[in-house]
């Protein structure tokens, strides 16, 4: 271990554990693994859980996947960018007004207008940004691209000008803030404080039938599956080693001849195409989306579960999203203080203690098994940095 | 001329509340590195303090004196506990910290909850800041927005005389400056990152008192308070004082002018806007303590 100089205020070095394949394994026995994995991941998504979990516990749990899918974005970008995004809640919105916007303009028929706008904003005649989301060949593709513009307007601003840390997670606070008050403040086209509601239909079918929302939670099922199948392949290419390397020392890799920038701003970019992804498919399966739902605390909600399960492993943000979104419905039903203390105390415990998650308790456990490999450096269970930083190993 | 006068005078008191909040996160930011979003908590805890004063001491006017010292105490030690607790493990993972505080301030806010209520409540303004101050050529100036700038104004002036002249304040730039020569040249850095909290999370006491003036308290009073005042913080630059007050100030005005101008949601849109535009331009903030680390 080099003499590393101490971290400089204003970098924010956040080390997290390098979850890149450690050594001393190889890539076939790991590939089969994932493969094994996936197919027992899929097995109890698409067998398991619709024939043991009632319509009503199967939704919620279609709602806990779309959480799920923000979660693998905000894996990416945090446990393993380092940049803590705590907006990605506006992501969540814009895909999710993208959808709810086509499939009201759908039930309204040809010609027609959504509900509300009568009631709230007595217009006459659809708004023009309202009319392209009519054609779902428009809004479907934009419940992905349209996030992703986003992020990579603020991103490509932010990351060039070293914008980074807490200044930038501060920055993607404000953006969610400021999104929040902007639909808010629009009841009369955007719904207001009610959002998009009483969505009835998905692309011609019903989605009161039982059937249907079903179908709807397949169709999540699957695009979490793909999303993480993707994610694998970009965590274990170059680019993901990439990504780590910025993460534990942005300097050395600006002087390797790397532009960071573009780097992180990969890595923002598809967190918000998945969270978009993720906004758009929470839609029919709730058939509501509202500022309440998008804001501050919902974006630093969605953060948690990511801390939770281990933001820097493939599986941990989606394990942690959600057990942590159950164990809310489940609390809060019954005592609904005692939740917020939890939800309080699990944030301090998990982030203070046990920076890496359960899947660091996990981690501890199989080396023990093993005997072999040694912690990452700069990163112990407890949480107290030892010298020097995370080293990422070569691969 | 009335109007933009008037709009003037808005965006200052909007900016004096957004500078009383800030200036105790540019002491414990600046300083610490540490991001406590739990500081909107305190504000909430200075706003109860007044309001549980006034339930025991009948004058407004007499409740309001006591408050502001008694609030500066109750918060500075709710943040000496918080920094004892949990910040001082946490110093090296500045994120982090963000984290962790937001738990807190989760719990924090349910447990005012239980304690008062959810329903907001109501103190009593004393009558000689429910008047206005009427100023030739027809404009009035509200008596309690006038007493909240001066109490930032003071605070301002207070805080910078003491960095400036007392010992405790040295020690507090030797740190900020450099931490690691402080420390060899016999400074206890942990004391005085304790003092810093102490007094940065009072300033947040002070606010909180001064905010009862101009609204209801309630739970999640310093949740959306807090936001802003790191944006002015982050604007303005770590590490010293003047940046905070002019970016406050600056904010305050442009805020009141958007919202003039357009509506309230798109002034909040045009303010995020002006200062991602601005961090292209000095993406340090506006002023910056020169050091020779690596940054």
């Amino acid at each position: 271990m080099t003499a590393v100089t101490p971290a400089p205020p204003g970098t924010a070095v956040d080390p997290a554990p390098a979850g890149v394949l450690p050594p001393g394994r190889s890539p076939g026995r790991s590939r089969l693994r994932t493969a094994a994995g996936f197919a027992f991941g899929a097995a109890l998504l698409f067998a398991v859980a619709p024939l043991v979990l009632s319509d009503f516990r199967l939704a919620l749990l279609a709602k806990y996947l779309c959480v799920a899918m923000v979660a693998v974005g905000i894996g990416i970008a945090w446990g393993r960018g380092g940049m803590l995004t705590l907006g990605q809640g506006v992501f969540f919105g814009l895909g999710g007004y993208a959808m709810a916007m086509h499939l009201k303009l759908a039930d309204a028929g040809p010609g027609g207008m959504p509900d509300f706008m009568q009631l709230y904003g007595q217009l006459d005649e659809l708004p023009l940004w309202w009319r392209p989301f009519a054609s779902p060949w428009f809004a479907l593709p934009a419940t992905v691209l349209l996030p992703m513009a986003v992020a990579f307007g603020l991103g490509s601003l932010v990351f060039r000008r070293r914008v980074r840390g807490a200044y930038f997670a501060i920055l993607s606070q404000a953006l969610a803030a400021a999104m929040v008050i902007l639909l808010i403040g629009q009841q009369g086209t955007t719904g207001g404080t009610n959002g998009l509601t009483d969505i009835k239909g998905f692309f011609g079918y019903d989605l009161d039938d039982p059937v249907n929302q079903r179908m709807v939670y397949f169709i999540i099922a699957g695009t979490l599956l793909a999303l993480l199948a993707l994610t694998r392949q970009l965590i274990h290419s170059r680019y993901g080693e990439l990504l780590v390397a910025v993460r534990d020392g942005e300097e050395r890799v600006r002087f390797l001849g790397y532009d960071p920038a573009t780097v992180k701003l990969v890595a923002y970019v598809v967190a918000a195409g998945m969270a978009g992804l993720a906004g758009a498919l929470f839609v029919p399966a709730v058939g509501i989306i509202s500022p309440a739902l998008i804001g501050i605390v919902p974006s630093i909600e969605f953060v948690i579960g990511v801390a939770v399960g281990g933001r820097a492993t493939l599986l941990g943000p989606v394990l942690g999203a959600v057990a942590v979104a159950w164990a809310r419905t489940a609390l809060s039903e019954r005592f609904p203080g005692t939740w917020t203390y939890l939800q309080g105390l699990l944030f301090v415990v998990v982030v203070a203690f046990l920076p890496g998650g359960l899947a660091s308790l996990w981690a501890l456990a199989r080396r023990r098994d093993d005997g072999a490999e040694p912690a990452p450096r700069g990163w112990s269970v407890l949480g107290r940095r030892r010298a020097g930083r995370t080293e990422v190993p070569a691969a | 001329m009335t109007v933009l006068f008037g709009q003037l005078f808005t965006g200052i008191s909007i900016g004096a509340v957004l500078l009383l909040i800030a200036l105790g996160l540019a002491l414990t930011f600046g300083q610490m590195n540490v991001i406590n979003m739990a500081h909107g908590e305190f504000i909430m805890a200075g706003a109860y303090t007044t309001y549980v004063l006034q339930q025991s001491i009948t004058g407004a006017g007499l409740s309001l004196v006591v408050a502001l010292p008694v609030a500066f105490v109750v918060a500075g030690a709710m943040g000496v506990l918080l920094e004892i607790l949990l910040i001082r493990r946490l110093y090296a993972r500045p994120l982090d910290t963000l984290l962790v505080t937001w738990g807190v301030s989760l719990m924090l806010q349910q447990l005012a909850r239980d304690i008062f209520g959810s329903p907001n409540v109501q103190t009593r303004a004393p009558e000689i800041l429910t008047g206005n101050v009427a100023l030739p050529g027809g404009l009035t100036i509200a008596n309690n927005r006038l007493f909240i700038l001066a109490l930032a104004l003071a605070a301002v002036a207070a805080l910078t005389l003491a960095l400036r002249l007392t010992p405790l304040g040295r020690r507090i730039r030797a740190v900020v400056q450099n931490r690691d020569l402080a420390a060899v040249s016999g400074i206890a850095t942990s004391r005085v990152d304790r003092t810093t909290f102490f007094v940065g999370s009072g300033l947040a006491g002070l606010a909180g008192v001064a905010l009862t003036l101009l609204g209801p308290i309630g739970p999640t009073m310093g949740t959306n308070l807090i936001i802003d005042a790191f944006l002015v913080v982050v604007v303005g630059g770590i590490g010293q004082l003047k940046g905070s007050v002019i970016v406050a100030f600056a904010l305050g005005v442009l805020q009141a002018t958007g919202e003039y101008l357009t509506t309230l949601s798109v002034a909040k849109v045009i303010v995020f806007v002006a200062i991602v535009a601005f961090l292209q331009w000095r993406p340090q903030g506006l002023f910056t303590l020169r050091t020779r680390s690596l940054a």
